[in-house]
């Protein structure tokens, strides 16, 4: 295994190799926001909240920690003036998508996002792809995926899938940042299997 | 269309995975649209999950989740077909079979579709009908061509 050395807000930390600078950075016990970050989940890069400074050979780059490996000599910085402007753009971006999530205005509050800034699109999903990934990655299920594109990409239940996987497991449910996931199962089991829904709580 | 043709369809690309997209456009150019079993059926022998196979019949135009007409007709909305009328073949076009960009009529002989641009401008205002370019357009003209079609 090759040791790599890089220095993280003026921090030295020591990386291996195959790590991404978000790793790195947890490791060492510094906090890096992410929505879409899961341990056990291939780094996806969705939700731009991890988007670090990093300077190679002298210069810049914005990249998202997440998904960016790191490399020896590698200087990172996880706060600064733009960094904090970028997050928060990005924060009231999502928050115009699910306004009342906890997660988001705990992270608004930190950056001094404003929740009303921009108009306010009721999808609620903020297209981190947490419970689409991890029934795929981890439970290997595949009830659950993404549809469409752009802006009108959501997530749906295939029913014959979930009826039999979901009621048992919904190990999805809590990952879900703005509970959006949920409505959506509660929609498809109204729709598609009431009556096993009603077997299961007797 | 029968799960046979489909079948013979995935042995062609040798049953990969990789191959998937052409599978489905294989499908849907002699099928016109994806029906549910057929899409169950090349998830099955291919072996990738029902969600991702959704995913990617949901993402690309191409692909028709409910059945399409045996005329298929493609309005250039482009710039050029704009500033020429092409609102008004679309106008002609909606009279005649009834139905709106995006829809099928019921006995299933026409769909119609906007494009944003073919790249033949100089032809504009165009339709395209099964693939065949008709070009010049007048609302005339675009009634006539919608009678040959059976």
């Amino acid at each position: 295994m090759n040791e790599m050395r890089l220095t993280i807000d003026g921090r030295e930390v020591t990386a291996t190799e195959g790590m991404t600078v978000l790793e790195a950075a947890r490791s060492a016990g510094i906090f890096i926001p992410t929505l879409c970050y899961h341990e056990k989940l291939e780094p996806y890069g969705g939700c731009r909240l991890c988007m670090v400074e990093a300077e190679t050979r002298g210069r810049t780059s914005l990249v998202a920690a997440c998904v960016y490996p790191a490399v020896d000599g590698l200087l990172v910085r996880t706060r600064s003036e733009k960094l904090d402007r970028i997050r928060k753009t990005i924060l009231e971006l999502l928050l115009a998508h699910a306004p009342e999530s906890p997660v988001l205005l705990d992270l608004a509050a930190e950056y001094g996002a404003e929740v009303n800034r921009f108009e306010h699109q009721a999808s609620f999903c903020i297209h981190c792809g947490l419970c689409v990934r991890y029934c795929a990655e981890v439970k290997q299920k595949h009830a659950v995926g993404f549809v469409d594109r752009g802006i009108r990409k959501e997530i749906c239940f295939i029913p014959e899938i979930a009826a039999k996987e979901c009621p048992d497991c919904q190990a999805c449910f809590p990952l879900c940042p703005t509970s959006y996931l949920q409505s959506v199962y509660v929609l498809t089991e109204a729709l598609a299997f009431p009556a096993s829904a009603e077997a299961g709580k007797a | 269309m029968d799960l046979e043709r489909v079948d013979q369809i995935i042995d062609k690309h040798q049953g990969e995975a990789s191959s998937l997209i052409q599978v489905l456009l294989d499908i849907q150019s002699e099928n016109h649209w994806l029906p549910r079993d057929a899409l169950e059926r090349v998830g099955r022998k291919l072996n990738v999950p029902y969600t991702r196979i959704h995913h990617i019949a949901t993402f690309y135009k191409a692909f028709s989740l409910v059945p399409k007409g045996r005329h298929e007709v493609h309005i250039c909305m482009g710039t050029a077909c704009h500033v020429r009328g092409a609102a008004r073949v679309l106008d002609t076009v909606r009279d005649a079979t009834g139905i709106k960009p995006g829809e099928t009529d019921l006995d299933l002989k026409f769909s119609l579709e906007t494009v944003n641009c073919l790249g033949c401008c100089a032809l504009g205002p165009v339709m395209e009908i099964n693939g065949t370019t008709h070009g010049n357009m007048t609302p005339g003209q675009t009634a006539e061509v919608l009678k040959q079609y059976e």
